[in-house]
């Protein structure tokens, strides 16, 4: 079971804040979905594997040349505050 | 009327000279003018003909493109608020390809939000609504595409499937949805959701069409390193040809989970594949029920980490009030992400989280090579395994927003083709009581699209809805 302030942590650990109502809402839907998934207590996987991929694939190697890239200024066409040829965000530093 | 028209039946006429590209776009465009409204398939249409200079097959037939796929100077809105001022900067792969074999563009198409969804009602830009019936979902979450297709708004689309949504939607569209085989095509320019799963794939109205579009956009991207180096034939060559002797799983097991119409459909299609010269057999995954806990383990495991990137610096939306630079982040994705988008993050996040890692992520790492098993073992018996593809014709608009479990289950039978990679299409298989579509699925093991073409074909021939397409 996940607890309302469960979801409050994990809310924080994803970058998000919600509202209390909210918070009851998602706490009960995640109850209801990990619930379900406790379908899977019925098999033993002690002897299975991870999988993290189904098929096989080898590592991609190139070599380490300077390509063309995207333009400076393309790179920044959607950004919510350029500058300077760069992504601007608000101060992080102390002085 | 060319809107009505196949991809196959135009490339034919522009051929002969009977008519020209641009009487297409305009014909598709009118539809569009005069459906949309209504329907809601598109995010975007483009108003203009953008001739394509390219002599490829296409010869400039319009194509729509689902709303999380880049086409370089449109925007990109994966229907949802953060990217909803998002121009795309290149092309994806397969739009670079489409383009060099000579498509032209009508528009994005709309999906539920970052393609999180079996019904387009996560949508930031509103719902759509099934062309077959107005108060239904069209599924999702390419339900742009299969309403599109459906309806007349395009001849022919591109979706994208993670858990089944080309499938779905095209099954509950009453229209041809293929996923291929994990790294048949390019996901480069395709908004990341769940890597692992991700796929891109036609949605169009009949098989030969996805055949065409499947030439085009398969094959090895470096862009993409794990898109798979492995010689693509033409999937043409596999229509119209006898299936005497093919061996065919049925996955009946599935049954159980279906209401009366889909068993009555599955029925027939038995029967159909039998006359065909079909050698049909009952087949058991043993692991494949699990598909639904597994995938909502890994797929939200995996967006959570893609989405990590939305945090108002780089593109995209940003919220306006905010004290420092990580009060920015929270109010940028808190205000720009939907409820569902949410949710997943939020799953994805515990998921992984230290102590729950072993629990869930690792353990459902565990079942995907469980039923990656079962599918390896099925497919030393047989060429394709059948099942339908949803287990309801589509539900009401409403009926399933407030309860994400009971959403989440509509998946249950295409999820497993995602977690093992394999290739699977959704073909119409008759109609419910209530006179919407069904979907029949057929899968083959990985690069093995030969197969499903096969008997797609010779089963479309027997059943499909061509007459009955809500086009007029």
């Amino acid at each position: 079971m996940i607890d309302k302030e469960e979801v409050k942590r994990i809310a924080k650990l994803s970058m998000l804040e919600l509202k209390e109502e909210d918070v009851d809402k998602f706490c009960l839907q995640f109850n209801e979905i990990l619930d379900y998934m406790k379908e899977m207590d019925e098999l033993d996987l002690s002897k299975q594997e991870a999988v993290f991929h189904v098929i096989e694939l080898q590592n991609v190697f190139r070599e380490d040349r300077v390509k063309e890239s995207i333009e400076n200024e393309k790179a920044l066409k959607n950004a919510p505050d350029p500058a300077d040829g760069a992504f601007r965000v608000p101060k992080v530093i102390e002085r | 009327m060319l809107y009505k028209k196949t991809l196959h039946e135009l490339i034919e006429l522009l051929d002969k000279g009977e008519i020209e590209a641009k009487d297409i776009y305009e014909s598709v465009l009118n539809r569009i003018k005069e459906k949309d409204n209504e329907i809601n398939a598109y995010v975007s249409v483009f108003d203009d003909f953008e001739e394509n200079k390219e002599s490829g097959i296409l010869k400039n037939i319009p194509v729509a493109i689902k709303d999380n796929i880049h086409i370089e100077g449109k925007k990109t809105t994966c229907s949802s608020k953060i990217l909803s001022n998002f121009t795309a900067i290149f092309d994806a792969t397969v739009i670079k390809k489409l383009k060099k074999a000579g498509a032209t563009f009508i528009g994005k198409t709309n999906l539920d939000e970052f393609a999180m969804g079996s019904s387009t009602e996560t949508s930031y830009f509103g719902t759509t609504k099934n062309p077959w019936d107005t108060t239904r979902i069209p599924g999702g979450s390419s339900g742009g595409s299969a309403a599109a297709v459906a309806s007349g708004e395009a001849i022919a689309a591109l979706g994208s499937d993670t858990g089944g949504s080309i499938r779905q939607p095209a099954s509950l569209c009453g229209v041809v949805g293929f996923k291929p085989t994990y790294g048949r095509v390019s996901r480069f320019g395709l908004v990341a959701f769940a890597s692992s799963l991700d796929q891109i794939g036609p949605i169009t109205r009949d098989v030969k069409d996805a055949a065409i579009l499947m030439n085009i956009i398969c094959g090895h991207d470096e862009n993409d390193s794990t898109s798979a180096n492995v010689d693509v034939p033409d999937f043409t060559e596999f229509l119209d040809k006898s299936v005497k002797g093919m061996k065919i799983g049925f996955y009946d097991k599935t049954l159980e989970d279906c209401n009366e119409d889909v068993q009555k459909a599955m029925d027939e299609t038995v029967k159909i594949l039998k006359n065909l010269g079909c050698e049909i057999e009952s087949v058991d995954l043993p692991n494949a029920k699990y598909a639904v806990s597994d995938y909502y383990i890994i797929a939200p495991a995996e967006a959570s980490s893609n989405l990590a990137r939305y945090d108002g610096v780089k593109y995209g939306f940003r919220a306006e009030d905010y004290e420092d630079l990580k009060d920015m982040y929270i109010k940028t994705r808190s205000e720009g992400f939907g409820d569902e988008v949410k949710r997943r993050i939020m799953l994805g996040t515990y998921v992984l989280s230290s102590g729950y890692y072993d629990a869930y992520y690792l353990k459902a790492q565990k079942l995907r090579g469980l039923i990656k098993q079962d599918f390896d073992k099925a497919f030393e018996k047989f060429d394709c395994i059948i099942s339908p593809t949803t287990p309801t014709e589509a539900f009401r608009i409403g009926e399933k927003v407030n309860n994400p479990l009971q959403m989440y289950l509509s998946d249950i039978f295409t999820i497993p083709a995602n977690l093992t990679a394999i290739p699977a299409v959704s073909i119409p298989n008759g109609l419910s009581k209530n006179g919407l579509p069904l979907g029949l699925q057929i899968m083959a093991n990985a690069f093995r699209e030969d197969l499903i073409f096969k008997l797609a074909s010779a089963f479309e021939k027997e059943f499909n809805l061509w007459d009955r397409l809500p086009l007029n």
